[in-house]
């Protein structure tokens, strides 16, 4: 069946067939039982970039287009390493990178096909540069 | 020298707690000023080729970094052309028109640009804004969170009093921590308190982002609310961010599963020292834009730790209020201040709150104390555990749901002794240091951390790291749980974990029920059109929202039987005294009979044997009368003082209250009334038996002295209903006096 943003949310308990787990357990199964058995993991209890995705298009539908960009950006963000993601943040600080610097992460996340973010990046490198927000060097 | 004297009143009123705090007349340089600075810019977009070339007062090249990213991801261009052609006065009055739906005022709240949006909000008064709040509203219900944390970082009680939060009914309880290293124990406490006292209460941990992050991956958390925004460039980048960073970190945080809500409030550009001029209300209206820009689902905004620096400038309480109004226009969920202690004046900060509370937010309080206050490290607690029954009592008053369930001591007691139980188990069953039973059941009673036994703190920071370490997660949490026999604990945990997949939690304003379904401004919006829609506290909620454990069926009270015989009635009508130095004492339907005693505890035999006896003391006589028709005390003393053989009478009522009558007044008239119940004691009523003695007997009479309880109203008015409703009960329309025997 097809996913209807506007009907379909919550996903957990409207649609649990469109939700899988990153290893790609359907929802039922993330039991205590499975977990007894040893059968899960934390990493794999947590939204895969298509379920973020699916939430994306229900906030799109609601009109909440800057929320559905951040859920899309997040989306992207699953397949990036935590302390990665952590560095980049670090690296948006004020002061914090050079402008290559910036294309550097820019480009990583290009590599992982977080291309929002890739272009987010680039767009602060941008102000960046004309407010003063870059290191010198 | 001589010194002026002063008036009494001032310099009382100066010891007042109230005037611990310093007000101030504006100084719009420092950014000192409510709203409508002299410095604030004309609302301002102009759109060339659909590029905006002019916002606010400014060129583009002179856009700082806010301006840049409320161009490149706030302002909607399709509808500013529209929003921003509309006159202030028209979008104001659509703000509180019920017939203008939210989602219209929202589609146009996506054009406007900050000065024009504090332009707006700053049109409308206090009423109007609580309207405006009560129509943006994002989720149809509102909520409340708490804060739960204690000096000595007790695990026990931090679960304890999570588990109590949640029990009454917070939908989201925040954490954080004195030493920065516990980060891990208390969201362990916190997650594990808040499964047992209701399943699907989200918590957090507000600590360092790094920190934060990695307790989310490993589940122990599910949302954060620590991501600062500023209204002026210097201030962001003082708070170490910028837009940019701050909406990389908040979707970096959805892609982990939490749940985000940014932070802004008046007041913080001023305190740190660049708000360039502005006035309060506009850099807030810029944070605000920030926010839904940076695809935040929902701020934290009302001034939060400013709030006490607003309220020192004129109009500070309704700029805060203005601000929760921008940011439920915005679309966002509003976390709405409450938090930090506003006012040393209870008066004032309660009228404070009122702005939020009555229109109802998705979150009242940004953190309501459930602990008292001195254990709360926010350095918040503006309402706290000792305020509990106020708040519950206000939302009784109002009819109002301020987000807090009336719980029974015993129930509590028990929600706290397993959530301390269940903690202790799981510190065992994962070889942090123990949590002793003495640590459990004073964490079940306590008050506050001083009832606890001191922990090693050492151990427990070095057990807080090795946690990290080993990587331990909300998963081992729940398998520990279930080895001890938790579980319905473990499978909460288990519950918030499974949440993290389907995501539902990050859509606006959401919070999750016991069975685990997710609700939000998405399936459950707020749809308020006027009267009779919208959120409305009735039914089974209203009930449960007024039943406090304190409130009294009034059928119990004030029986006043106390097993002795009544007062034996004379079969035939009372006669006319034919005794000059008679006194009637004339008692109402009830006394001596359906009632037994006074208001103040005194029983009907001792007070009619006072009275009768300080009339004997004074040389008159005495005659006790029941007044069967009348249960008013005017009408009782009167129509005694008409069958008196010297025309005086004292009329007694059963609740106490007295009066000395004389046949040729009016029966609302009177020589001396007695109308301090509560006060009086045998001996009052010895005084007044001799006061009627000496008018029967024409003797001068100075009045008894008579005491004044201002608040023996507010005290004893529901008593006084109960036993007048008695003696009402007791009256025999149309029946004549009768004469009653002494015991």
């Amino acid at each position: 069946m097809a996913f209807d943003p506007v009907t379909d949310y919550p996903l957990g308990s409207r649609r649990p067939d469109l939700v899988r787990t990153p290893t790609g357990r359907a929802l039922d199964e993330v039991t205590l039982a499975a977990a007894r058995e040893g059968a899960l993991t934390v990493a794999d209890m947590r939204a895969t970039a298509e379920t973020l995705g699916l939430q994306a298009q229900v906030a799109r539908a609601a009109g909440r287009t800057q929320l559905a960009e951040g859920l899309e950006r997040a989306a992207e963000l699953t397949e990036v390493p935590d302390d990665e993601l952590l560095a980049i943040y670090t690296a948006l600080r004020p002061g914090r990178s050079t402008a290559e610097q910036l294309e550097g992460w820019a480009a990583r996340l290009d590599g992982l096909g977080a291309t929002r973010n890739a272009a987010f990046v680039r767009e602060a490198a941008g102000v960046y540069a004309d407010r003063s927000l870059l290191t010198r060097d | 020298m001589t010194e002026t004297p002063r008036s009494g009143r001032f310099v009382a009123r100066e010891g007042s707690e109230l005037r611990r705090e310093l007000l101030i007349e504006p100084w719009p340089e420092l950014g000192l000023v409510a709203a409508d600075g002299p410095a604030d810019p004309e609302p301002e977009l102009v759109i060339d080729d659909g590029v905006v070339t002019r916002l606010d007062g400014k060129k583009a090249a002179e856009f700082d970094v806010i301006d840049r990213f409320l161009v490149a991801h706030g302002l909607d261009l399709e509808v500013a052309a529209e929003a921003m052609a509309l006159p202030d006065e028209r979008i104001a009055r659509m703000l509180v028109d019920v017939d203008v739906p939210r989602e219209e005022l929202v589609r146009l709240a996506r054009g406007l640009t900050p000065a024009k949006l504090a332009r707006v909000v700053g049109m409308l008064d206090p009423v109007e804004l609580m309207m405006a709040l009560k129509k943006l509203r994002a989720r149809r219900d509102p909520g409340n969170q708490a804060h739960v944390t204690n000096l000595k970082e007790s695990p026990a009680l931090l679960a304890a009093d999570a588990a109590e939060a949640a029990r009454r009914g917070f939908d989201e309880l925040e954490t954080t921590v004195g030493v920065a290293r516990y980060a891990p124990l208390n969201a362990l406490a916190l997650l594990v308190g808040s499964q047992t006292g209701r399943p699907g209460v989200m918590t957090q941990c507000a600590v360092e982002e790094r920190r934060n992050l990695e307790l989310a991956i490993r589940g122990l958390v599910t949302y954060a609310e620590t991501l600062s925004v500023y209204g002026t460039e210097p201030v962001f980048a003082d708070g170490d961010d910028t837009p940019w960073s701050k909406a990389f970190l908040g979707s970096a945080y959805a892609s982990r599963g939490v749940k985000v809500r940014f932070t802004s409030g008046t007041g913080s550009e001023a305190l740190m020292g660049h708000a360039q001029g502005l006035s309060m209300l506009y850099l807030e209206a810029r944070c605000i834009s920030v926010v839904r820009a940076a695809g935040a689902q929902g701020v934290q905004n009302g001034s939060i730790s400013c709030v006490a620096l607003v309220l020192s400038v004129p109009g500070g309480t309704r700029a805060i209020l203005a601000e929760n109004v921008l940011a439920a226009w915005h679309d966002l969920e509003v976390a709405s201040g409450n938090d930090a202690i506003a006012s040393h004046s209870a008066i004032r900060k309660t009228a404070k709150l009122m702005g939020q509370f009555l229109p109802g937010t998705d979150f009242v309080t940004s953190g309501y104390s459930v602990m008292p206050r001195r254990d709360n490290t926010f350095g918040g607690g503006n309402y706290d555990a000792d305020d509990l029954d106020e708040w519950l009592t206000l939302q009784r008053d109002w009819q109002v749901d301020g987000g807090i369930e009336p719980v029974a001591e015993d129930e509590l007691l028990r929600v706290r002794k397993r959530a301390a139980r269940a903690t202790q188990a799981v510190f065992a069953e994962l070889g942090l240091p123990v949590v002793t039973d003495a640590e459990v059941d004073a964490a079940t009673h306590a008050h506050g951390s001083p009832d606890l036994p001191d922990r090693d703190r050492a151990a427990d920071v070095e057990a807080a790291d090795e946690l990290l370490r080993r990587g331990t997660s909300a998963l081992d949490i729940a398998l520990a749980l279930d080895r001890a026999g938790f579980e319905d604990v473990a499978e909460a945990v288990l519950g918030m974990l499974r949440q993290r997949v389907a995501a539902d939690y990050l859509q606006t304003a959401a919070v999750i029920e016991p069975d685990g379904l997710v609700r939000s401004a998405v399936n459950d919006p707020n749809a308020y059109l006027g009267p009779g829609t919208g959120y409305r506290l009735q039914g089974e909620r209203w009930e449960l929202l007024q039943a406090l454990p304190h409130v009294v069926d009034p059928r119990t009270l004030g029986s006043g039987q106390d097993g002795t015989p009544a007062l034996r009635e004379e079969p035939a009508a009372a006669e006319h005294g034919d005794d000059p130095a008679e006194v009637v004492i004339a008692v109402g339907p009830a006394f001596a009979d359906g009632l037994r005693e006074t208001i103040n505890g005194l029983t009907h035999d001792d007070v009619l044997a006072a009275v009768t006896d300080g009339i004997r003391a004074a040389g008159a006589t005495a005659r006790v009368l029941r007044i069967r028709r009348a249960a008013d005390v005017a009408f009782i003393a009167h129509d005694g003082a008409r069958l008196s053989g010297s025309g005086i009478a004292l009329g007694l009522q059963s609740k106490g209250t007295a009066v000395i009558h004389r046949a040729d007044l009016e029966p609302l008239d009177n020589l001396e009334l007695f109308g301090m119940s509560p006060l009086y004691t045998l001996e009052s009523y010895r005084a007044m038996g001799r006061n009627a003695a000496g008018y029967a007997l024409g003797q001068r009479v100075g009045p008894v002295p008579t005491e004044l309880d201002n608040f023996a109203r507010a005290k004893l008015i529901v008593r006084t209903t109960l036993l007048h409703a008695r003696e009402a009960a007791a009256v025999i329309p149309g029946a004549p006096a009768v004469e009653l025997a002494q015991h």
